[in-house]
Protein backbone atom coordinates (compact mmCIF):
# COMPACT_ATOMS: atom_id res chain seq x y z
CA UNK A 1 0.00 0.00 0.00
CA UNK A 2 1.77 3.08 -1.26
CA UNK A 3 -0.02 6.42 -1.24
CA UNK A 4 0.96 10.04 -1.88
CA UNK A 5 -1.37 12.97 -1.24
CA UNK A 6 -0.92 16.73 -1.50
CA UNK A 7 -3.82 18.58 0.06
CA UNK A 8 -4.75 21.63 2.15
CA UNK A 9 -6.65 19.36 4.54
CA UNK A 10 -5.38 18.14 7.90
CA UNK A 11 -4.46 14.47 8.16
CA UNK A 12 -5.25 11.76 10.70
CA UNK A 13 -2.12 9.98 11.86
CA UNK A 14 -4.03 7.14 13.56
CA UNK A 15 -6.10 6.47 10.47
CA UNK A 16 -3.08 6.45 8.16
CA UNK A 17 -1.17 4.22 10.58
CA UNK A 18 -4.07 1.77 10.64
CA UNK A 19 -3.98 1.52 6.83
CA UNK A 20 -0.33 0.41 6.95
CA UNK A 21 -0.90 -1.88 9.95
CA UNK A 22 -3.53 -3.70 7.87
CA UNK A 23 -1.20 -4.32 4.91
CA UNK A 24 -0.47 -7.88 6.01
CA UNK A 25 1.19 -10.24 8.46
CA UNK A 26 4.71 -9.46 7.18
CA UNK A 27 4.52 -5.91 8.57
CA UNK A 28 6.64 -5.82 11.71
CA UNK A 29 7.64 -2.16 11.85
CA UNK A 30 5.83 1.09 11.10
CA UNK A 31 7.68 4.39 11.44
CA UNK A 32 5.84 7.70 11.40
CA UNK A 33 7.15 11.24 11.13
CA UNK A 34 4.96 14.31 11.55
CA UNK A 35 6.31 17.74 10.74
CA UNK A 36 4.49 20.72 12.22
CA UNK A 37 4.69 24.46 11.74
CA UNK A 38 7.21 26.03 14.10
CA UNK A 39 7.61 29.62 15.34
CA UNK A 40 5.67 31.43 12.58
CA UNK A 41 2.48 30.99 10.59
CA UNK A 42 3.32 29.77 7.10
CA UNK A 43 1.86 29.96 3.63
CA UNK A 44 2.90 26.99 1.49
CA UNK A 45 2.88 27.29 -2.26
CA UNK A 46 3.24 24.16 -4.39
CA UNK A 47 3.32 23.08 -8.02
CA UNK A 48 0.10 21.12 -8.50
CA UNK A 49 0.58 17.76 -10.15
CA UNK A 50 4.35 17.97 -10.19
CA UNK A 51 4.57 17.92 -6.37
CA UNK A 52 2.59 14.65 -6.27
CA UNK A 53 4.68 13.16 -9.06
CA UNK A 54 7.97 14.15 -7.49
CA UNK A 55 6.98 12.66 -4.11
CA UNK A 56 5.90 9.52 -5.95
CA UNK A 57 9.39 9.34 -7.47
CA UNK A 58 10.91 9.66 -3.99
CA UNK A 59 8.72 6.80 -2.77
CA UNK A 60 9.78 4.69 -5.75
CA UNK A 61 13.43 5.49 -5.01
CA UNK A 62 12.87 4.40 -1.39
CA UNK A 63 11.28 1.15 -2.56
CA UNK A 64 14.35 0.48 -4.67
CA UNK A 65 16.62 0.88 -1.65
CA UNK A 66 14.69 -0.76 1.18
CA UNK A 67 12.26 -3.70 1.42
CA UNK A 68 9.19 -1.59 2.14
CA UNK A 69 5.75 -3.11 2.47
CA UNK A 70 4.00 0.22 2.43
CA UNK A 71 4.48 3.98 2.61
CA UNK A 72 2.19 6.98 2.96
CA UNK A 73 3.25 10.57 2.37
CA UNK A 74 0.85 13.46 2.94
CA UNK A 75 2.01 17.04 2.36
CA UNK A 76 -0.22 20.04 3.02
CA UNK A 77 -0.29 23.41 1.32
CA UNK A 78 -2.03 26.70 1.95
CA UNK A 79 -1.97 28.78 5.13
CA UNK A 80 -0.94 26.90 8.28
CA UNK A 81 -0.69 28.16 11.85
CA UNK A 82 2.00 27.43 14.41
CA UNK A 83 1.52 23.87 15.65
CA UNK A 84 -0.44 22.76 12.60
CA UNK A 85 0.72 19.47 11.09
CA UNK A 86 2.32 20.09 7.71
CA UNK A 87 3.79 16.79 6.52
CA UNK A 88 3.28 13.12 7.37
CA UNK A 89 5.59 10.26 6.37
CA UNK A 90 4.79 6.66 7.28
CA UNK A 91 6.83 3.64 6.26
CA UNK A 92 6.15 -0.03 6.88
CA UNK A 93 8.56 -2.91 6.64
CA UNK A 94 9.21 -6.26 8.26
CA UNK A 95 12.04 -4.83 10.34
CA UNK A 96 12.72 -1.44 11.86
CA UNK A 97 15.95 -0.46 10.11
CA UNK A 98 14.37 -0.26 6.67
CA UNK A 99 11.35 1.63 8.00
CA UNK A 100 13.49 4.16 9.92
CA UNK A 101 15.92 4.73 7.07
CA UNK A 102 13.25 5.00 4.38
CA UNK A 103 11.28 7.53 6.45
CA UNK A 104 14.43 9.60 6.95
CA UNK A 105 15.26 9.37 3.23
CA UNK A 106 11.76 10.49 2.26
CA UNK A 107 11.79 13.47 4.63
CA UNK A 108 15.25 14.57 3.46
CA UNK A 109 14.00 14.37 -0.13
CA UNK A 110 10.85 16.34 0.64
CA UNK A 111 12.80 19.22 2.21
CA UNK A 112 14.78 20.09 -0.91
CA UNK A 113 13.49 17.92 -3.76
CA UNK A 114 9.73 18.48 -3.97
CA UNK A 115 8.24 21.70 -5.38
CA UNK A 116 6.97 23.43 -2.24
CA UNK A 117 7.88 26.93 -1.12
CA UNK A 118 7.24 28.35 2.35
CA UNK A 119 6.52 32.00 3.08
CA UNK A 120 6.18 33.57 6.51
CA UNK A 121 5.31 37.14 7.51
CA UNK A 122 9.06 37.83 7.23
CA UNK A 123 9.20 36.69 3.61
CA UNK A 124 10.05 33.57 1.67
CA UNK A 125 11.84 30.93 3.69
CA UNK A 126 15.32 30.21 2.34
CA UNK A 127 16.76 26.76 1.90
CA UNK A 128 19.24 25.68 4.56
CA UNK A 129 22.68 24.17 4.17
CA UNK A 130 21.68 21.53 6.74
CA UNK A 131 18.77 20.40 4.57
CA UNK A 132 20.97 20.30 1.47
CA UNK A 133 23.56 18.23 3.36
CA UNK A 134 20.87 15.86 4.68
CA UNK A 135 19.62 15.20 1.14
CA UNK A 136 23.17 14.86 -0.22
CA UNK A 137 24.17 12.11 2.21
CA UNK A 138 21.70 9.73 0.50
CA UNK A 139 23.32 10.42 -2.86
CA UNK A 140 26.73 9.50 -1.47
CA UNK A 141 25.64 6.27 0.21
CA UNK A 142 23.83 3.81 -2.07
CA UNK A 143 22.10 2.43 0.99
CA UNK A 144 22.43 3.50 4.60
CA UNK A 145 20.71 0.38 5.91
CA UNK A 146 21.90 -0.58 9.37
CA UNK A 147 22.52 -4.16 8.28
CA UNK A 148 24.71 -3.04 5.40
CA UNK A 149 22.72 -5.17 2.97
CA UNK A 150 21.52 -3.61 -0.25
CA UNK A 151 18.19 -4.90 -1.39
CA UNK A 152 15.89 -4.17 -4.25
CA UNK A 153 12.14 -4.37 -4.74
CA UNK B 1 7.14 29.19 -28.62
CA UNK B 2 8.42 28.48 -25.13
CA UNK B 3 6.05 28.33 -22.18
CA UNK B 4 7.41 29.88 -18.99
CA UNK B 5 6.07 29.13 -15.51
CA UNK B 6 7.11 30.91 -12.31
CA UNK B 7 6.77 30.07 -8.62
CA UNK B 8 7.23 31.73 -5.22
CA UNK B 9 9.24 34.98 -5.25
CA UNK B 10 10.09 34.58 -8.92
CA UNK B 11 6.35 34.75 -9.69
CA UNK B 12 5.89 37.65 -7.26
CA UNK B 13 8.70 39.73 -8.73
CA UNK B 14 7.72 39.09 -12.34
CA UNK B 15 4.08 39.62 -11.53
CA UNK B 16 2.57 36.78 -13.57
CA UNK B 17 2.28 33.02 -13.08
CA UNK B 18 3.42 32.33 -16.60
CA UNK B 19 4.02 33.74 -20.06
CA UNK B 20 5.45 32.76 -23.42
CA UNK B 21 8.64 33.52 -25.32
CA UNK B 22 9.06 33.07 -29.04
CA UNK B 23 11.97 30.86 -30.03
CA UNK B 24 12.28 29.19 -33.41
CA UNK B 25 15.33 27.04 -32.79
CA UNK B 26 16.79 25.17 -29.81
CA UNK B 27 18.71 27.39 -27.40
CA UNK B 28 20.20 27.04 -23.95
CA UNK B 29 18.12 28.17 -20.98
CA UNK B 30 20.80 30.71 -20.05
CA UNK B 31 20.53 32.28 -23.51
CA UNK B 32 16.92 33.41 -23.01
CA UNK B 33 17.71 35.33 -19.81
CA UNK B 34 18.67 38.62 -21.54
CA UNK B 35 15.37 38.65 -23.44
CA UNK B 36 13.42 38.04 -20.24
CA UNK B 37 15.33 40.67 -18.26
CA UNK B 38 14.49 43.22 -20.96
CA UNK B 39 10.77 42.68 -20.42
CA UNK B 40 10.43 44.54 -17.08
CA UNK B 41 12.16 45.66 -13.91
CA UNK B 42 10.41 42.78 -12.17
CA UNK B 43 11.95 40.29 -14.58
CA UNK B 44 15.35 41.86 -14.01
CA UNK B 45 14.91 41.62 -10.23
CA UNK B 46 13.78 38.00 -10.38
CA UNK B 47 16.62 36.95 -12.69
CA UNK B 48 19.41 39.06 -11.18
CA UNK B 49 21.25 36.09 -9.68
CA UNK B 50 20.85 32.84 -11.61
CA UNK B 51 22.67 30.90 -8.90
CA UNK B 52 19.66 31.58 -6.64
CA UNK B 53 17.25 29.97 -9.11
CA UNK B 54 16.25 26.43 -9.99
CA UNK B 55 14.78 25.19 -13.27
CA UNK B 56 12.56 22.45 -14.55
CA UNK B 57 12.16 21.68 -18.23
CA UNK B 58 8.93 19.85 -19.01
CA UNK B 59 8.54 19.26 -15.26
CA UNK B 60 11.97 17.66 -14.74
CA UNK B 61 14.77 19.42 -12.89
CA UNK B 62 17.33 20.94 -15.25
CA UNK B 63 20.29 23.32 -15.37
CA UNK B 64 20.92 26.62 -17.15
CA UNK B 65 22.89 24.80 -19.86
CA UNK B 66 19.85 22.70 -20.84
CA UNK B 67 18.82 23.02 -24.48
CA UNK B 68 15.27 24.29 -24.88
CA UNK B 69 13.22 23.49 -27.97
CA UNK B 70 10.07 25.20 -29.26
CA UNK B 71 7.10 23.76 -27.35
CA UNK B 72 9.04 23.14 -24.16
CA UNK B 73 7.86 24.35 -20.79
CA UNK B 74 10.50 26.05 -18.62
CA UNK B 75 9.69 26.55 -14.94
CA UNK B 76 11.83 28.97 -12.91
CA UNK B 77 11.68 29.03 -9.12
CA UNK B 78 13.74 29.48 -5.94
CA UNK B 79 15.26 26.49 -4.14
CA UNK B 80 12.46 24.31 -2.83
CA UNK B 81 11.58 24.39 0.86
CA UNK B 82 9.15 21.57 1.54
CA UNK B 83 8.75 19.26 4.47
Amino acid sequence: MFDVRVSPAAFDLAAEHARLAAVGPAVGAIVSFTGQVRDHRLMLEHWPGVAERRIGQLVNDARGRWPLLGAIVVHRFGTLDVGDPIVLVLTASSHRAAAFDAASFLMDGLKTGAPFWKRSADGWVEETAADDAAAARWRQAPSAGHDGVRRSG
Amino acid sequence: MLRLVYFAWVRERIGVEGETLAIDAPMRASAIVPQLIARSDGHAAALADLSRLRLAVNEDMAGWDTLLAPGDELAIFPPMTGG
